[in-house]
């Protein structure tokens, strides 16, 4: 702990930060925050800067971080654009619960609410998709306002913080002290548990013929993925999982029956509206997952453990709530659950699955047809990277078909923008995980309009050496609007066609080793070796133009109408 | 909007008196499309804790949800939603007539007595006549008011207390 010690308010904020325990930081310079970039320069060999190329990238790849690690990102731009250009990655991070602290610099405090250069409300902007947004106006309240940031951000449901630093904030001399935050007493981060609800849930799963349970992020936040196979083993539980819970369960368990929602698997949703205890773990029942609510489970008993009360009954009714951390609630109702068998209801997932597997998967990922199919393309990178890589993905097709498609051996291994749906979020993210996690292999899954979303960030890559593995699945179109207008709009393919650039020429120009690949027989060697380079490297891989990701669920439809084919 | 199939509650939330936390609680309501009929903030009995008081037609289901909304935000230390029998509300009004008006005849001062409200300022061009009371209470003294003119009106938002014995924020733990 530092004593007393008279600083500027920009080096009171590096230590601040050194306090939370931040090694690394992603951001832009510009005029507002030019002092806090000059205490940076002598705090470089502690706090390592990532250069972006835009801001959004900036959070982004503080987003991946986060995920990939569990810790809390950091993200350190100026006033005004600067500002605002975080906005689309607070509210990713705000809807896909992701710790990050976003320090923004401010005008001068005198010329607040005058229009200054640069000036802008982003307190009052971003409001609304921060846990808790602040501004800085004394170097005095910058230990204060960092410590109750982290704690905020990390704490409860995670989330982003915003602090905005005035100018002069930055530059005034501080008595420096700095003391981590523990509590805010207008704040419960995580509810009490209450015996009698996990006592209910626990009597309800005993008493269960076909439980089902559906899996979320919040066991990956949680860190309970070994409460959670201890749960479900002792009771038997089959379990499916959202987007963000893709990697909670290893994809070999036998109880791991697949994804949820609306390109989903087949025997998860169709059991779904089958079974008749419904146990929702970390997951917020987002529409993407219920479709139409009216018909949702309706025959199910739900319970529903969450660490937001403010999620219970949000989008349906639920009867039993377990509220509070699942590394707690888990295991407390794990205990009161009985050994069960149900080998019938458990195998009738996989037959369920093995129709889809018939119908749909076997003609993706083992295509036949004339063109690279996408599906096809994400199993050999899965395989040559023995299901170990962290995916990360940008938005969708490309999103959907690498969620499905690839198998994830370890958590916190699948990465995407899920509640927001951010296209441009792959390349920043992947970024951002690399550089949390340089012992593992990354692998980016992005299509042809998404990672032209944030390009600008293949010059992180090259000035921050981040050896990243970049698949364009290039259909020449923006795929999953194309889908829809084939399946729902007539085929008009309204501003869906895409003229593109040599992307091989781009990476070329940013020192970074690509590749295209047309041809099938090619791919699995293109993929060895884009594997087996010490370094960045971008693959693009030409597929059928018209690939549709199947099964799916027509928005705001139930199960039922699963459409399979085309 | 269609009020008729909706109810009247009465939100209170107890906050820290901090900057720009009615801007984050009034959008929760605008995010949902539900218009706030009246809002006011104060201090409350404890020191350093706000009180706001919001009333708004909504359904029940809506209305819960609304408040653990509120109650996620990091400032808000407790919020409760009221029906009307739960508690006691109050309105204040204030009425200016021409002091030539009140002079003419008895009746806008019998009238004054008989809704318990008090003039409050005199002079020899207006009157003002102050009502506390309910709202509908309100809506008739202003009915009545009306035909001798009325110069200027103004009503608060409600403030309300509940019947329960205790002030429900004694449940949060202060420390």
């Amino acid at each position: 702990m530092d004593n007393k010690e008279s600083v500027s308010g920009s080096v009171s904020l590096m230590k601040s930060l050194m306090e939370e325990g931040t090694d690394t930081v992603f951001g832009y310079p510009g005029g507002q925050i030019i002092p806090v970039f000059d205490a940076l320069f002598d705090y470089r060999q502690k706090l390592k800067h990532i250069l972006v190329r835009h801001e959004q990238g900036a959070v982004h790849a503080a987003q991946g971080y986060s995920r990939a690690s569990g810790k809390t990102g950091v993200v350190l731009v100026t006033s005004g654009p600067g500002a605002t250009n975080t906005v689309t990655g607070i509210a990713d991070a705000m809807i896909d619960s992701t710790p990050i602290v976003v320090i923004t610099g401010q005008v001068v405090s005198p010329l607040l609410g005058t229009d200054a250069f640069q000036e802008v409300d982003i307190v009052g902007i971003s409001q609304p998709v921060t846990k808790w947004s602040y501004q800085v106006r004394r170097a005095d309240e910058i230990a204060w306002a960092v410590a109750q940031a982290f704690y905020i951000a990390s704490s409860g449901r995670p989330g982003p913080v915003l602090l905005d630093f005035t100018k002069d904030a930055q530059v005034a001399m501080t008595n420096h002290h700095y003391e981590k935050c523990t509590s805010i007493r207008s704040y419960l981060p995580v509810p009490k548990i209450d015996r009698n609800s996990v006592w209910q849930a626990a009597e309800l799963i005993n008493s269960a013929q076909k439980p089902l349970a559906l899996v979320g992020q919040g066991v990956e936040i949680g860190r309970a993925e070994q409460e959670l196979i201890e749960f479900l083993e002792k009771a038997q539980i089959p379990a499916a999982w959202t987007l963000l819970g893709a990697s909670v369960m290893p994809f070999d368990h036998p109880l791991n029956k697949g994804m949820l929602g609306m390109h989903g698997n087949l025997a998860p949703n169709l059991k779904t509206n089958e079974c008749d205890v419904l146990v929702a773990i970390g997951m917020r029942f987002d529409d993407r997952v219920i479709g139409d609510v009216n018909s949702y489970a309706t025959q199910a008993k739900i319970i529903h453990f969450d660490i937001d009360p403010a999620e219970v009954g949000k989008n349906v009714d639920v009867d039993v709530p377990v509220l509070g951390d699942v590394k707690e609630t888990l295991p407390a109702v794990a205990k009161l659950l009985r050994q069960a068998d149900h080998d019938d209801w458990i195998e009738s997932f996989n037959t369920v699955n093995g129709e889809e597997y018939d119908k749909v998967i076997v003609n993706e990922i083992y295509c036949q047809g004339e063109h690279i199919a996408m599906g096809e393309a994400v199993r050999i990178v899965s395989e040559k990277t023995d299901n170990s890589a962290i995916i990360v993905t940008d938005v969708g097709q490309n999103q959907m078909m690498a969620a499905r498609y690839s198998k994830r051996r370890f958590p916190r291994s699948f990465i995407s923008s899920g509640g927001l749906g951010t296209m441009g979020f792959g390349l920043p993210a992947a970024i951002g995980a690399k550089i949390a996690r340089p012992d593992r292999t990354v692998c980016l899954f992005c299509g042809d309009g998404g990672i032209q979303m944030c390009i600008q960030e293949l010059g992180t890559v090259m000035q921050s050496n981040v050896k990243i593995k970049i698949i364009v699945l290039n259909n020449r179109y923006l795929g999953m609007v194309r889908q829809w207008q084939e399946m729902f709009f007539n085929k008009r393919y309204s501003e869906t066609p895409m003229l593109n650039p040599d992307f091989v020429k781009i990476a070329d120009a940013y020192r970074i080793k690509g590749r295209k690949v047309t041809k099938r027989e090619e791919l699995e060697e293109a993929v060895a070796e884009m594997l087996e380079h010490n370094g960045a490297y971008l693959l693009v891989v030409d597929v059928e133009k018209k690939g549709m990701v199947l099964p799916m669920i027509p928005p705001g439809m139930d199960a039922s109408n699963i459409i399979m084919e085309k | 909007m269609n009020t008729n199939t909706q109810t009247l509650y009465t939100v209170t939330v107890y906050s820290e008196n901090h900057v720009g936390l009615l801007t984050q609680i009034s959008n929760i309501f605008t995010r949902r499309f539900i218009n706030i009929e009246s809002l006011t903030v104060s201090a409350s009995a404890m020191k350093g804790v706000h009180k706001f008081t919001i009333t708004c037609y909504c359904d029940e289901k809506l209305i819960e949800k609304l408040v653990r909304q509120i109650e996620k935000k990091i400032d808000v230390l407790t919020a409760y939603c009221y029906v009307d029998d739960e508690i006691i509300s109050r309105e204040i009004a204030l009425f200016k007539v021409t002091t030539e008006t009140l002079m003419a005849n008895n009746a806008i001062e019998s009238m004054v007595n008989r809704y318990n409200a008090k003039i409050i300022e005199v002079n020899s061009l207006y009157t003002v006549i102050e009502k506390t009371g309910g709202k509908a209470e309100i809506q008739q003294l202003f009915g009545e008011l009306e035909p001798f003119g009325i110069l200027q009106f103004v009503r608060s938002g409600s403030v309300s207390i509940t019947r329960s014995k205790y002030e429900h924020l004694s449940d949060v733990t202060m420390c």
